[in-house]
């Protein structure tokens, strides 16, 4: 899952014109660029910031739906919640070894993750705090990476480009397993259905924030629209997934928890009331409510799991030398 | 009803230790290791689920597997004491899948031609899996035994803190009169040359444990699996008659 629109860009870079018009004109063409290809610096930062920042986000993004695999209500859904937060596993470790063919290895990345040099998507930084938070998180969370996903799908870069291709599958399965957690809470007991809402009143806000600040405010996206890493605008991502989540609660009796949000006949999208950019930036800069829990768990497990990583490595070393020394 | 309680038994094994192998979903020392869990958890609950869900067909009283696994309480648990022990750390928990991989293997061999067609049918795909976690269980015992001067006493460690649960594995239970299931003494020589193979290789050596623990086949547990059951079975008993 993830992502937000990419937090810190720095598309600055120092080649010849005439090499950056080259490159140019290779994106323009729609030609994938492949990891031993020359490339502009600014390309190779950008793209391994944001390819970190997305693996970095499937990887804290296990926590918030870890913390109810062990209280799923029932076994089906224990199941496919282990499966589904397994899944979000294999998306990181795919992006890092995407990440990797720019010349960064997973081990650095991960430093930065813990140091809190490395961004990841921000929604994380809000807790899960009943079981209708999963299917939120699936139905809202996954959808609206999905809508950042699916052109990224064509993303000049090729690695990038051919891992959102399966992620982007998984993911829709998500959202649709998501939302079927939500449907059935919907139509169950009273009590299930206030959580079904409850979960989409304090998700629905930070989801739509997700797709990063008004294209009027954002700095960074002209260079990476030019190198056709990102293909569409904040906004324009951000009213797509609008149009398409709201018929969605309509259709299982929840409300939007948006007084302002009106069907707008002439431009054929839904109005949104104004999204708390304090807030949006409060929990980008590290100030969500579970922003230092995440980190800290991030690192415990690292850190704990370090003699096991140490002996995996002792152990192989001494395979190695008694092979040579049979030879 | 010796087939209904020795079918729970068996289906209490693998919920209990899937979900303690579920608790370290998002905390495991590697990424990979963060893969290889939950699919280890997966196969024991997906086996779980189909054996409830025979339970209590053959139990006649209209119960599903939700309400064998959610509304049970310890004393009325019968799974091994062995697969309830609290994770620990990787050591354990790798020694724990082992022990219980090594004794579930030759068991579903066995049951594969077992006269009961479901049991042959969830045999059939466990013994793969089964094969499978011996496989990643015990490679990580062999690297932790013979790894740093740490690992190996981590390791040391778990087999003195797991052992003595062994041989509740080898109790009839309730399954001494029936004649669908295999008959667990049976396997202690295969389990035991699995054992010993790894631990071979892995620099451990397997202790004679004159006071072995058992209790679970009768619902008298350690402390730890009512703390458990207490967090599985939360949601699902907060809203009676609800459905997810």
């Amino acid at each position: 899952m993830y992502s937000q629109g990419l937090i810190g860009a720095d598309g600055s870079t120092g080649e010849t014109p005439e090499f950056l018009e080259a490159f140019q004109k290779r994106i323009d063409a729609e030609e994938k660029i492949e990891p031993n290809d020359a490339m502009p610096e600014g390309y190779r930062r950008t793209l391994i910031r944001q390819i970190g920042q997305h693996a970095h986000s499937e990887i804290v993004g296990m926590l918030p739906e870890g913390n109810w695999i062990t209280r799923a209500p029932s076994l089906r859904r224990k199941a496919a919640l282990l499966a589904k937060v397994q899944d979000e596993g294999g998306h990181g470790l795919y992006l890092y070894a995407a990440a990797e063919t720019l010349g960064v290895s997973r081990e650095e990345m991960t430093e930065e993750l813990h140091s809190g040099k490395a961004k990841y998507s921000s929604i994380f930084n809000y807790p899960t705090l009943t079981w209708a938070d999963i299917g939120a998180i699936g139905w809202l969370v996954d959808g609206a990476a999905i809508m950042n996903q699916i052109p990224l799908c064509r993303c000049s870069f090729g690695p990038y480009a051919r891992a959102m291709i399966r992620v982007c599958k998984e993911e829709s399965f998500h959202q649709r397993q998501g939302y079927e957690i939500m449907m059935e809470l919907a139509g169950g007991t009273p009590e299930q259905k206030e959580m079904a809402q409850d979960a989409l009143n304090r998700w629905w806000w930070p989801s739509i924030m997700m797709f990063g600040p008004h294209d009027a405010d954002s700095q960074h996206s002209d260079q990476s629209m030019a190198w056709k890493i990102k293909r569409f605008s904040n906004d324009e991502l951000r009213q797509k997934f609008i149009d398409a989540t709201v018929p969605q609660a309509e259709f299982i009796g929840l409300k939007m928890p948006d007084p302002d949000l009106t069907w707008n006949e002439e431009k054929g999208g839904y109005d949104h009331g104004p999204i708390d950019w304090d807030e949006f930036w409060r929990v980008v800069k590290g100030h969500g409510p579970m922003a230092r829990d995440r980190i800290r768990d991030r690192r415990k497990a690292w850190e704990d799991g370090a003699w096991v990583r140490e002996a995996a490595l002792a152990h192989a070393e001494k395979r190695r030398a008694r092979k040579i020394a049979a030879e | 009803m010796p087939l209904f309680e020795a079918l729970l038994e068996l289906a209490d094994d693998h919920v209990v230790l899937g979900h303690r192998v579920s608790e370290w979903c998002g905390h495991a020392p590697m990424l990979e290791e963060d893969l290889a869990m939950p699919n280890m958890a997966l196969d024991l609950i997906g086996t779980a689920r189909t054996l409830y869900e025979y339970a209590g067909k053959v139990e006649g009283q209209g119960r599903g597997e939700d309400d064998l696994a959610y509304l049970r309480g310890e004393r009325e648990y019968r799974n091994c004491l062995l697969v309830e022990r609290r994770n620990g750390d990787f050591a354990q928990t790798m020694l724990r899948q082992l022990y219980f991989a090594a004794f579930m293997e030759p068991y579903w061999t066995a049951a594969a031609d077992s006269a009961d067609e479901t049991i042959r049918g969830v045999a059939g795909k466990a013994v793969k899996e089964m094969a499978y976690h011996i496989r990643h269980a015990g490679e990580w015992v062999i690297r932790l035994g013979d790894g740093t001067g740490e690992s190996a006493r981590r390791m040391a460690e778990a087999v003195e803190n797991l052992h003595l649960y062994t041989d509740e594995l080898f109790e009839a239970g309730s399954a001494a009169d029936v004649d669908v299931l295999p008959d667990r003494a049976a396997l202690r020589p295969a389990w035991e040359a699995t054992i010993d193979h790894i631990f071979g290789e892995a620099g451990l050596s397997r202790p004679v444990i004159p006071h072995p623990q058992t209790g679970g086949r009768n619902g008298v547990h350690g402390e730890d699996l009512g703390h458990m059951l207490a967090v599985m079975q939360s949601t699902h008993r907060a809203h009676p008659g609800a459905t997810w």
